[in-house]
């Protein structure tokens, strides 16, 4: 193997290109190549190297000589006399070398300090490697409760912590697992919902991609819990990276013996199967769940009876987003005491916000329950991109409300938020600003509504078909007078009317778009 | 025959059926399930062939007609739309010349639309098979879909 | 497996990592979640694998791990170094990952311009 052995780095920036750096790149290259160097020798374009009005700059390692104003026509010699002989040419050697010790940091708060519950583990560990999650502790959780707890004691602990759903609905954890573990059969399921389809929402995905086991733990406790034996992960098809390495960890776990029977050689016995999604955003809604995993297509049950009693085949089963079991580990490893002391009295632990749209750093971070909208867009996402005006918030999805500037400083977390007639949903947090139109938003909103209606029902059917026809009429300055009353009227009638979550939420975005901007939007009918 | 080589892997229960459709689907050369794929799936799982049909059609990712060999899916939920994806799909149907859900003449390249990706931090994005691509640009789509043409 | 063998695994696990720490002089560490790998993140590990093996640098190793949250500078790569703050560098390609294996693996110079992060 060629082993290189020196490099020789060409300052590209506007000034150095103003001096001819592109003619001397090409000059040494061919040089190089012409002396038979190329496998010695590597040449890389290098941004600014912090030395200004020194012409054509050249930095050769290792021995970190600068070179200053260097023309084509000293090419030959330097290369001759450093780079065949290791003697720098002292001619052309800058006097004052820029030295940059000192990085700056980025005004990004994205990284900054965050009490990561289930996210603790992602973007530090190895996902694909178990030795790295038991090293930071992992199946230590399982391993307490089964050694040191009754499946009631575990759930007492979780309701005591006051978890709850993480997916949207937001019901106690504790209450549901204990309302299967109750249910009559001896057959029960633990059914994990990582069918993430909420536009703007991709919180599980990085906890399935970098954390499964810490997935894989949560379901287990759950199965302890409840007394199930089985359980299913529902991964929407798109997600190709999420299932590979889920399926990846269950196989690692299982040849740890973590997962089949007999689980650290005691009477618990649990495995988990994935299963792959195809595609439909209301399979999100548990029952519609339910009937994809039983091979069906996805459309919502009645209910009651509710999962927990009559769920897959029938059987009692524990409905749980992946966010929501990622939490239970960290409660039954810590205790339900030490979860309080995180978020607000009345809506416990943590929250993973997506955070997208013009800010100025998109992403994700996980916080403490109850934390302003004001300061995860100002001290975590960096502020509105490129210093524009915040205009309004898409929060909890597609199926959420539109928050102005007056819900800039009120708490986000479950309960606090429904008293403002708005919902946390999923925690996706899409920021529109100054020069966003909302009529075009709200047009993008109903047109995703109307492909994702799974038709199962009337007014989900033709209430959404009939929306987008509205709204692309008064998009295409066709309106007439009365449209908007008309969406109104027709979202207030599906949130009556629909069968499922899916049609009953879109009044939320309609009503609060119109709310804020229903002058901006009113004024494309006139 | 491959089709019934193909299902061997599956047990021939109702809920494994997204399994296997996806599975007929990866391996038909034109990416969709043909009525020959829902057939033997109905036959395999012992249901009417209507029952497979009725399944295969509720669930976006898939299609009841030919494909091309590169299927692009480009977001078109509300958050890549704040992002600019109009203006992508624009690009892409003057670039492919054709229409959303239709194939180029040469079967390269099927444009589709899909809801969320859930790669929004890096909007806006496209899958093309598994896939993922995102910050897309007019100048980024045309990249890609040059380092596709030129792997032939 | 029973609960000591859990034990068991966890402290060699946690042994196995720290003498992998020292072992190696710098970890290289590639976020390969979906949002990086759509950004590019593949190139990038590819390119620090190849050029670390052409160098023959035995004492660095390259590994990944998911995301961290700040999609917007994906693909991410930290640098972990004994003794020295963590590095972390955003919106990486494969140019740029050649002149971090340059500059600051072989030259012990970070390249201030791609850092995000110092911890």
């Amino acid at each position: 193997m060629n082993l290189v052995r020196n490099h020789v780095l060409i300052s590209i920036d506007a000034g150095t290109i103003m001096a001819g750096a592109r003619a001397v790149e090409k000059t040494l290259v061919n040089e190089i190549a012409s002396q038979g160097l190329t496998d010695e020798i590597s040449v890389l374009e290098t941004g600014s190297v912090g030395a200004t009005g020194q012409g054509v700059i050249l930095v050769v390692y290792p021995e970190g000589v600068y070179y200053g104003n260097v023309t084509p026509q000293d090419i030959p010699e330097l290369v001759e006399e450093h780079l065949l002989k290791g003697r720098p040419l002292k001619r052309l050697i800058l006097s004052e070398v820029p030295r940059q010790h000192v990085i700056k940091k980025e005004k990004t708060g994205l990284l900054k300090e965050q009490p990561r519950i289930v996210l603790k583990n992602s973007g530090i560990i190895n996902p694909e490697n178990i030795d790295e999650y038991i090293a930071a502790n992992g199946y230590e959780a399982i391993a307490k409760a089964l050694t040191t707890m009754t499946p009631d004691e575990v759930i007492e602990e979780t309701k005591k912590s006051g978890l709850v759903g993480r997916g949207g609905a937001a019901f106690t954890t504790g209450i549901k697992w204990d309302f299967a573990r109750k249910a009559a059969g001896d057959i029960k399921y633990i059914v994990c919902n990582a069918d993430e389809g909420e536009p703007g929402t991709f919180k599980d995905r990085l906890i399935l991609e970098g954390d499964p086991h810490k997935l894989i733990e949560g379901m287990l406790i759950a199965g302890y819990a409840v007394g199930a034996s089985k359980g299913f992960v529902y991964i929407r098809g798109e997600y190709a990276l999420s299932i590979e390495r889920l399926e990846k960890a269950i196989g690692q776990a299982r040849q740890y013996g973590l997962l089949g029977d007999n689980i650290l050689e005691g009477p618990f016995s649990f495995d988990i199967t994935v299963m792959k999604g195809a595609g439909a955003y209301v399979c999100g809604e548990e029952t519609a769940l339910i009937e994809s995993l039983e091979g069906k297509r996805g459309h919502p049950r009645n209910k009651p009876p509710y999962p927990v009693t009559e769920g897959l085949w029938a059987k009692p089963t524990v409905v749980n987003n992946v966010e929501t079991l990622a939490n239970v580990p960290d409660i039954i490893l810590h205790g339900a005491l030490w979860f309080r002391g995180y978020g607000t009295e009345k809506c416990t632990g943590t929250k993973v916000f997506t955070i997208i749209g013009n800010v100025a750093t998109p992403g994700l971070i996980e916080v403490e329950m109850g934390t302003t909208l004001r300061d995860i867009i100002y001290e975590y996402a960096g502020g509105i991109k490129d210093g524009k005006q915040f205009k309004c918030a898409l929060v909890g999805g597609a199926a959420g409300a539109f928050l102005g500037p007056d819900m800039l400083d009120v708490k986000m977390d479950f309960v606090n938020l429904k008293e403002y007639a708005a919902v946390l949903g999923s925690g996706a947090i899409l920021v529109m600003d100054e020069d966003v139109d909302m009529l075009d938003m709200l047009k993008s909103v109903l047109h995703f509504f109307r492909h994702e209606s799974c038709g199962h029902c009337v007014p989900c059917r033709l209430g959404t078909a009939q929306l987008v026809k509205i709204i692309d009429r008064v998009s295409a300055s066709k309106g007439k007078k009365d449209d908007i009353d008309k969406l109104i009227k027709i979202a207030q009638v599906m949130q009556a009317t629909s069968f499922c979550p899916l049609g009953q939420s879109l009044n939320l975005p309609i009503s609060s778009s119109l709310k804020y901007f229903g002058d901006e939007i009113r004024s494309r009918v006139r | 025959m491959y089709r019934e080589q193909l299902l061997k892997k599956f047990n021939p229960a109702l809920d494994n059926i997204l399994y296997i459709l996806h599975e007929l689907q990866d391996n038909n050369p034109e990416h969709y399930l043909a009525k020959e794929d829902i057939r033997v799936c109905a036959d395999y799982l012992e249901v009417p062939y209507s029952y497979v049909h009725s399944v295969a059609s509720f669930y976006t990712m898939f299609s009841l007609k030919p494909r091309g060999r590169y299927i692009i899916r480009l977001c078109d939920s509300p958050p890549c739309h704040l992002m600019g994806s109009q203006s992508l799909l624009d690009y892409l149907k003057k670039a492919l010349k054709v229409n959303v859900g239709e194939t180029t003449q040469d079967k390269m390249f099927t444009l589709e639309l899909t809801s969320c990706l859930g790669v929004c931090g890096v909007a806006p994005a496209m899958m093309i098979n598994e896939e993922m691509f995102g910050n897309l640009t007019p100048a980024a789509v045309d990249s890609i879909l040059d380092k596709r043409r030129k792997e032939l | 497996m029973n609960l000591e063998d859990l034990k068991k695994i966890r402290e060699k696990a946690q042994k196995d990592v720290e003498l992998r720490q020292k072992q190696a002089r710098i970890r290289v560490v590639v976020g390969m979640g979906t949002s990086g790998i759509a950004s590019g993140a593949r190139e990038v590990l590819k390119t620090f694998v190849e050029e670390i093996g052409r160098r023959n640098l035995t004492d660095v190793v390259v590994t990944q791990t998911g995301e961290k949250g700040l999609a917007s500078r994906e693909p991410m790569v930290e640098i972990f170094e004994e003794g020295k703050p963590v590095v972390i560098y955003g919106s990486m390609d494969s140019e740029k990952s050649k002149r971090v294996v340059v500059e600051h693996i072989v030259n012990g110079n970070p390249v201030t311009e791609y850092a995000i992060e110092v911890m």
